[in-house]
């Protein structure tokens, strides 16, 4: 489903150069468990970012399912995204002022769906994950665990084939943690490839793959014999 | 998006900052309303004048003493070589084919003293006709009577004005005036018709032509209108009015004639530049308010670094993004013209129901011009930051980061 080859990415830090990725090479088929770990700084949001086509890669090729994306301009990039790819972040970004249903069926806005299919669609994930009594409350109304849950939501209202999250643990306390981990666990054994940046050896472990990084180079790829 | 996604997108934006919103929508509808205001005015002004001169009708010339040089030739001599324009002129003009009728007109201030009360009053020389033309009738009593033009008699009419300042209530026909040295009996008040420009004869008063030129001491005449038999012939019969007062002046031009329609258009053109130079200057007030939606849009672009970060991991395209900030700033203007047109139509129907003389209309090309402006100024300023916006790397949006450092 993706991959990677001799992907490269330096940016300047004021007047040092600092080699986010060095020549990754990597592949991933459809419906693995990743996770992505390593020291801070050593490149895991750079290579998500990318494997999400929100960052442009200096060198190197990347295709997925088999379209070679690092050829596409700007807006075939974002139509990619748009059709094939998920997000989580760590600080959630979600839309202060839109409640969380406004939040979550956002995608199917931005892609002109009309309001009928978005609410059916809206309610069946709501109802999925518990959060049907909170789909009118703010972002601001709800804890760090249901804000979550709302952006799991929102990544995967277009069903996309690949849902990358960095560091989604990472503003929760370990019980909320836990259960943002297992959403995202119950998804992938839906089918979606699910790829996960974390810094807790713990939640990396849970991964069926697991990548390890360091100034920008892939250190280590552990595969569970019984995969 | 659908259109009333984006309609319901931005209006959230909006109602979520109500007083940034507040400011902006302000600015806007001062800037529509003053234009339509100012042009409404310029536009009532100038129909005001209009609808006051159109009175005399535009098959009548006005005959003015003295020449106006426009073409070259020798330089006027000012006064000197004049020749007085008299009833006799007059006269004659009468008897030129194609004349309907000939008023002649003298003008004075002279003191007016009735029942005991003393004014400073203009005084009209005329004879019946120029009521005619100008179609003014009496509310009370009757006009002047028809007289040959040289003969002077006792009699005077009222302008509506000059009742109320001298008389009251009290009832006034039959009563005497002293105009000057001489006494007059009031045969007639004119009717009222409020408010004009020009020559207003409400607060005149008027006698017989003749005993105007006894009061003032004077042969010449003021103007003298001539109403012609039909329309067509004001053309042909400038040429004769002309030799005829050059065969009785001695070999001298020393008129100047005028046509209804000349002096109007004078009047119009000078109105509508008035109109359009006042609605200019306004329309300066909206392109402040299209600076101030500039600055909106970037304060908006700059605080949602994040949220278009945020759009375009979702799949917003370059466009999408382009879109949504420029179609906020047109919701603004259009809510904010909306108010404007609304404000400026409700401040020229207060005034003109203060004041009904004065009519109202705002120019189409004012009211079209001030929305179109409003709309054009807030996509050019908002234009830019909203490219800004769209533009992002998605990368650094996502971080909160507006300037890409390579
Ligand atoms: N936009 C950027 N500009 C400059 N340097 C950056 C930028 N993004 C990341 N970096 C640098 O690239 C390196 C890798 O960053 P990142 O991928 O965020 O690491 P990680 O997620 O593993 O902590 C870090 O040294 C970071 O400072
Ligand atoms: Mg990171």
């Amino acid at each position: 489903m993706i991959r990677l080859q001799q992907l490269c990415k330096c940016y300047q830090l004021g007047d040092e150069p600092v080699q986010a990725l060095d020549h990754v090479d990597l592949e991933i088929g459809a419906g693995e468990y990743l996770s992505v770990m390593g020291p801070s700084g050593s490149g895991k949001s750079t290579l998500l970012n990318m494997l999400g086509l929100l960052d442009t890669p200096d060198s190197g090729r990347y295709w997925l399912d088999d379209i070679e994306v690092s050829a596409l301009g700007e807006e075939a990039r974002a139509a990619e995204r748009s059709r094939r790819i998920g997000f989580v972040f760590q600080a959630y970004h979600l839309i202060e002022r839109l409640s969380a249903r406004e939040n979550i069926e956002l995608p199917l806005v931005l892609t002109g769906n009309a309001p009928d299919e978005r609410r059916a669609r809206v309610d069946e994930l709501l109802q999925r994950l518990g959060l049907d009594r909170h789909a009118d409350h703010l972002p601001n109304q709800l804890s760090g665990g249901q804000r979550q849950r709302v952006a799991i939501a929102r990544a995967v209202i277009r069903k996309p084939a690949l849902l990358l999250a960095d560091e989604p643990t990472g503003n929760l306390d370990s019980h909320s943690g836990q259960g943002v981990i297992e959403l995202l666990e119950e998804l992938n054994g839906e089918g979606i490839t699910l790829v996960m940046v974390t810094h807790d050896p713990a939640m990396g472990k849970r991964a069926r793959r697991r990548l390890w990084m360091q100034d920008g180079k892939l250190i280590k790829d552990e595969q569970d014999a019984h995969a | 998006m659908r259109t009333p996604d984006l309609f319901r997108f931005n209006l959230r934006l909006l109602t979520g900052q109500w007083f940034r919103t507040l400011m902006t929508l302000l600015a806007t509808a001062v800037g529509v309303a003053a234009v339509l205001l100012l042009t409404g005015m310029g536009e009532g002004a100038r129909r005001f004048v209009l609808d006051e001169f159109n009175l005399l009708g535009n098959d009548v010339l006005i005959i003015l003493p003295g020449r106006k040089e426009t073409t070259g030739g020798l330089p006027p001599l000012t006064g000197e070589g004049t020749r007085d324009l008299t009833l006799d002129d007059a006269e004659a003009l009468l008897r030129l084919p194609g004349v309907r009728t000939v008023a002649p007109l003298v003008v004075g201030l002279t003191e007016v003293e009735a029942n005991g009360r003393n004014r400073e009053l203009v005084v009209v020389g005329t004879s019946i006709e120029l009521f005619r033309m100008r179609q003014l009738n009496a509310a009370q009593g009757q006009l002047l009577p028809v007289l040959p033009l040289e003969r002077a008699e006792p009699v005077c009419v009222i302008g509506a004005e000059v009742r109320r300042s001298l008389f009251a209530q009290q009832p006034v026909l039959g009563r005497w005036l002293r105009t000057g040295d001489r006494r007059c009996r009031v045969i007639g008040v004119l009717e009222d018709r409020g408010v004009s420009l020009g020559t207003d004869m409400s607060e005149a008063v008027i006698i017989p032509v003749a005993s105007a030129q006894q009061l003032f001491n004077t042969q010449g005449l003021f103007r003298l209108f001539v109403q012609v038999q039909h329309l067509d012939l004001i053309e042909p019969l400038k040429p004769s009015i002309l030799d005829l007062i050059q065969s009785r002046h001695q070999g001298e031009r020393d008129i100047t004639l005028i046509t209804q329609d000349s002096l109007l258009g004078v009047f119009d053109d000078v109105l509508q530049l008035l109109t359009l130079a006042v609605g200019a200057i306004a329309a300066i007030s909206l392109v402040v308010a299209g600076i101030l939606i500039m600055n909106i849009t970037l304060i908006s672009v700059s605080q949602r670094t994040s949220e278009i970060g945020l759009l375009k991991a979702l799949g917003a395209s370059e466009r999408q993004v382009h879109r949504l900030f420029l179609s906020e700033a047109l919701m603004m203007t259009l809510i904010g013209a909306t108010l404007g047109v609304l404000t400026g139509y409700a401040l020229l129907w207060g005034g003109h129901w203060l004041w009904p003389q004065f009519p109202v209309s705002v120019p189409l090309w004012a009211l079209l011009g001030a929305v179109l402006l409003a709309i054009g100024v807030a996509l050019v300023f908002a234009w830019l930051p909203a490219r800004k916006a769209a533009r992002l790397p998605p990368v650094l949006a996502l971080k909160g980061m507006t300037d890409a450092q390579h």
